[in-house]
């Protein structure tokens, strides 16, 4: 099984930590993961803000970078479902106003191999216990696009009610958007910072001491809202939680 | 607006804009702030966020547990989807059928254009009448006409008569929901309305008005009993019109509308024309559908259905009203015109988490909330400020969507209405097809775009930002220049990592890019 | 050119021109797939729907009664015991009223809106009733009469005949009623959510609604 990480650019270029325990983790469930270099961004930023031609050569770029390969992985539910629900669409249109050709082909092979990280676990690997220690108050927020766009439910809790330690809290009013929304945090600030405001006031009430996602976009804007606010709960991905054992804990 | 003093009742004052505004499409839009200004007052706005979180979370957790007690909710939706798409496709041909039907029943067919011819003929059958006043259910289309007003310059009074409308009309307000257009007033706040303005319009509210919700009812059931009883005319939009038998329905709570829809003699409707289903059966889809989106419940109290005029029961004259007004125009767009398909029940306004924080004035339309802000746009254009600003005003979280009983892919149509503000494109306006340019304050941010996109494609150029970038992570900034410091604002910037992921690759797992 | 002919005209450049090897709008129609339940429990009995219209329409607040042709002048005079005035029908069974003391007001095409503001209640039956959303339905037959007269007066008491008037589901109500006819749907009496969305009932409409369940006990 030839697996690739498609670890997002957002997370190449800030959250390396959250690609190395993807790493990790997969090759500790005996999993050979590859890192296709030619891999950058999937364009969503481009196409979410209306640049849809933009995004052209990065589904292209993408979708290439990960030919031939069994699997895409990606710790990404905004990501995944770019590539999942909006690549036909792009390359349709494409193809209909006369550019990019071979972009409905390069998508429809891509689609069915992406998968979102709490996908290939459970759907594809078949384990929610995937042998992690990790003994925090931990609680989980999902975000929109895997919750909505990808359908996970309870895959990403029910890897996590397995880890060794953890106790999880629920998130009260979990399945509301955080604000992040991509451009949505610069373009209308006001409305998206009350929604931060409003997403870490219930996660600070739960009294958990992690909050918990699997987007490092929505928990760059949840974690900045934190920091800024001087409320010390930590914002972590999924991933990091899964990769954390006993022998090789996370501080 | 012209006032009138015709031995009639007085008209409340004129207030400033916004309040007591009204939207018709490509006027009074020119002159409403953007989105993000807008949404910022109703942000600090205390007491209208706990109005409104109270009141979309109440009704959310209701319609989700009605729309539960049917194990057929998504084929309902998919069935109720492809009857809207069909009509949609055979518009012309529905339209023909009503129209004839409605004829063959007694009533009498008008079609307007764009808000003012609907207007004029609606303002015509009223003088028509000898008639100075009207009684109004509450009706979309209508409000988005601007109606009201016309009347009012024509000299004729129009009183709203659904509760939350005359709320509305009397604290010269705008509606801030579909189905609750008064949702950010509180019982404190229509107390106070109802004492120091009913009086200037009829019945006055007693004297020691509570503000206990039945008595705030009991006054408004008094003050409108003696409009409804001598009513002459009437103004009513409709939820659906069915083709094959002429037949119009009207959803209701309250009894307002039945008053309106039997008691006058003359009854005037004024609906949009993508409203038309084809047959009396495909009733069987919406009637389970509309109520338990909207309101929450099973069956709403009131539903009247009528066509034509009957002998003896109700109005002798029946005038429907069938508006386009930028429907059209929207028909002919491929990806917007599933917004068509809406039949206004509002559980995307009850769900949207933007909605919940900016208040649907900030919307600048009769039509807030996520499907306004796919349908303003559309109907209107995006010329104004208001209108390009509109596809930006969600997070795309597609909460939505997945309420939508038609399944209107709201997020699809936003991005898309997107791309139509920064990238321009062809669109149809008033039935003529343009090029429409990119809109002026995208051209940085389109410059931007264009630089992200360059720098991604090509992995050694972007390897090399990030080093830099990480090389520069002693720097961060507590605030950012230009557009990003509507990040930091709010925000502490992320810790910039010591190298990429890339690099951490390379150097531990060794394969070369 | 008229606005009628210039809003078809814009509808036909909107969407594509039908292929000559389409389907006609009502073949097309027929094809698309309803496969929604015609009935959500196919198990139901007629004793059954008529419990399921009893909760409903009492968890909308209206006021349902059990009784058979003998029960019912008596339950008819109790319900209308605090009434001086009824209005009725053109063509109501006059046993029904047997028992009432009240003045009976035949409905006129005279009469206008403010006689009728004056009646107390009124009596009708109905032309069917629907279980899984409990909701009545009038449609102007002679049992019934013009529309305001169930709109006007305060309390009005409609007359079910169980189980021939009842039907479980909305599909199988429209499949029985005729679209040429004024139709009202009546599920409790008028409400409105209007102000914080608290429900209150009783707005325009008669805020009292008895619903008598009529059949063999």
């Amino acid at each position: 099984m030839r697996v690739a990480l498609f670890v997002t650019c957002v997370n190449d270029a800030l959250y390396p930590r959250t690609g190395i325990a993807v790493v990790r983790l997969l090759e500790r469930l005996g999993v050979d993961v590859d890192f296709p270099a030619a891999q950058s961004c999937c364009g969503q930023p481009q196409y979410n803000t209306g640049y849809r031609r933009e995004a052209e050569p990065l589904l292209r770029r993408t979708a290439e970078a990960f030919a031939g390969y069994d699997h895409v992985v990606t710790p990404s539910g905004s990501c995944a479902a770019m590539v999942r629900a909006h690549y036909p669409r792009i390359a349709r249109l494409a193809a209909r106003e006369g550019r990019g050709s071979g972009l409905e082909k390069l998508a429809e092979d891509l689609v069915p191999r992406v998968h979102e990280l709490t996908e290939f676990l459970v759907d594809v690997l078949g384990v929610t216990d995937v042998g992690a220690y990790y003994p925090h108050t931990v609680t989980y927020h999902p975000s929109c696009h895997g919750l909505r766009t990808l359908g996970l439910g309870e895959r990403p809790r029910r890897l996590l009610a397995a880890v060794k330690g953890l106790e999880l809290v629920e998130l009260p009013g979990a399945d509301e958007c955080c604000g992040f929304g991509g451009t949505f945090a610069v373009k209308n600030p006001d409305v998206s910072a009350a929604m931060a405001a409003d997403k870490t006031a219930a996660a600070r009430a739960t009294g958990a001491e992690v909050l918990c996602g699997a987007d490092n976009s929505c928990l760059a804007h949840l974690d900045g809202t934190l920091r800024r606010a001087g409320v010390p709960l930590r914002t972590l991905h999924l991933a990091e939680i899964l990769a954390s054992t006993e022998e090789d804990p996370l501080r | 607006m012209t006032r009138t003093d015709l031995g009639m009742p007085a008209f409340p004052p004129a207030a400033p804009f916004p309040p007591g505004a009204t939207f018709p499409p490509g006027a009074t839009s020119q002159a409403f702030p953007a989105f993000p200004e807008a949404a910022k007052e109703a942000v600090r706005d205390d007491v209208l966020r706990a109005n409104l979180r109270r009141a979309t979370h109440t009704i959310r957790d209701k319609r989700a547990r009605a729309v539960t007690e049917l194990a057929d909710w998504d084929r309902l939706r998919a069935a109720g989807k492809a009857v809207k798409d069909h009509t949609l496709r055979h518009l012309d041909h529905y339209l023909l059928q009503l129209e004839a039907a409605v004829t063959a029943a007694g009533g009498t067919v008008h079609w307007a254009a764009d808000a003012e011819e609907a207007n004029r003929i609606v303002t015509a059958l009223v003088l028509a009448t000898g008639e100075r006043e009207v009684v109004k259910v509450k009706s979309m289309a209508t409000q988005e006409t601007g109606l009201n007003e016309a009347l009012e310059a024509a000299g004729i009074a129009a009183y709203e008569t659904d509760l939350a409308e005359l709320i509305v009309q009397l604290g010269h307000d705008r509606p801030s929901h579909i189905l609750v257009p008064a949702i950010h007033r509180n019982r404190d706040e229509i107390r106070d309305i109802f004492r120091t303005e009913m009086a200037g319009w009829g019945r006055p509210a007693p004297e020691d008005l509570g503000d206990d919700p039945r008595e705030l009812a009991e006054a408004a059931r008094l003050h409108l009993r003696e409009k409804f009883l001598r009513a002459k005319v009437a103004v009513s939009g409709a939820n659906f019109m069915v083709a094959e038998t002429g037949t119009m329905v009207v959803l209701e709570s309250e009894g307002n509308g039945r008053m309106c829809l039997t008691l006058p003699d003359t009854l005037i409707s004024v609906v949009g024309i993508e409203k038309v289903v084809p047959t009396f059966r495909d009733l069987e889809i919406f009637l389970q559908t509309l109520p338990r989106s909207s309101t929450a419940e099973r069956m709403n109290p009131y539903t009247t259905m009528w066509t034509g005029t009957a002998d003896g029961d109700g109005p002798s004259a029946f005038h429907l009203v069938l508006l386009d007004n930028g429907r059209t125009d929207t028909l002919a767009d491929e990806t917007g015109r599933q917004a068509l398909r809406c039949i206004r029940c509002s559980a995307c306004l009850n769900v949207c988490p933007v909605y919940e924080r900016a208040g649907g004035h900030a919307y600048g339309s009769v039509y807030p909330g996520p499907i306004g802000a796919i349908l303003s746009p559309q109907l209107r254009g995006t010329g104004s400020d208001i209108d390009a600003t509109l596809p930006y005003a969600s997070t795309l979280c597609g909460a939505c969507y997945e309420v939508c009983p038609v399944a209107i892919d709201i997020p699809e149509v936003l991005v898309h209405l997107r791309e139509r503000v920064a990238q321009g494109g062809p669109v149809t306006r008033a039935g003529i097809r343009v090029r429409l340019r990119p809109a002026h304050g995208h051209t940085a941010e389109r410059a931007a775009m264009r630089a992200a996109r360059l720098l991604l494609d090509r992995p050694g150029a972007l390897r090399t930002a990030e080093r830099l970038l990480a090389r520069a992570r002693r720097l961060r900034p507590r605030r950012l220049p230009g557009p990003g410091r509507a990040w930091t604002d709010t925000r502490t910037l992320p810790d910039l990592p010591a190298e990429p992921f890339r690099d951490w690759w390379l150097r531990e797992r060794g394969t070369r890019p | 050119m008229t606005t009628r002919d210039r809003i078809l005209a814009r509808i036909r450049r909107a969407v594509p021109a039908p292929a000559p090897d389409e389907a006609t709008p009502e073949a097309a129609l027929a094809a698309i797939p309803r496969d929604y339940l015609r009935v959500h429990d196919a198990t139901w009995t007629p004793a059954r729907t008529a419990d399921l219209l009893a909760a409903n329409l009492t968890e909308y607040r209206a006021k349902v009664h059990r009784t058979d042709e003998a029960g019912l002048p008596p339950l008819l005079a109790r319900l209308l015991s605090g009434s001086r005035t009824v209005l009725i029908p053109p063509a109501l069974p006059p046993h029904w009223l047997s028992g009432t003391s009240a003045t009976l007001v035949p409905d006129q095409e005279s009469s206008n809106a403010h006689d009728l503001d004056g009646v107390d209640s009124t009596v009708t039956g109905c032309a069917l009733a629907i279980a899984e959303t409990g909701t009545i339905v009038l449609d102007g037959g002679p049992d019934q009469g013009r529309r305001r007269i169930t709109l006007i007066p305060d309390h009005h008491v409609c007359v079910v005949r169980v189980p021939s008037q009842v039907v479980d589901s909305v599909p199988q109500a429209l499949e029985r009623l005729d679209p040429t006819r004024p139709l009202t749907w009546i599920s409790g009496p008028s409400a409105t959510s209007d102000i914080e969305l608290d429900r209150v009932e009783g707005v325009h409409g008669p805020r009292t609604l008895d619903v008598i369940l009529l059949g063999a006990q």
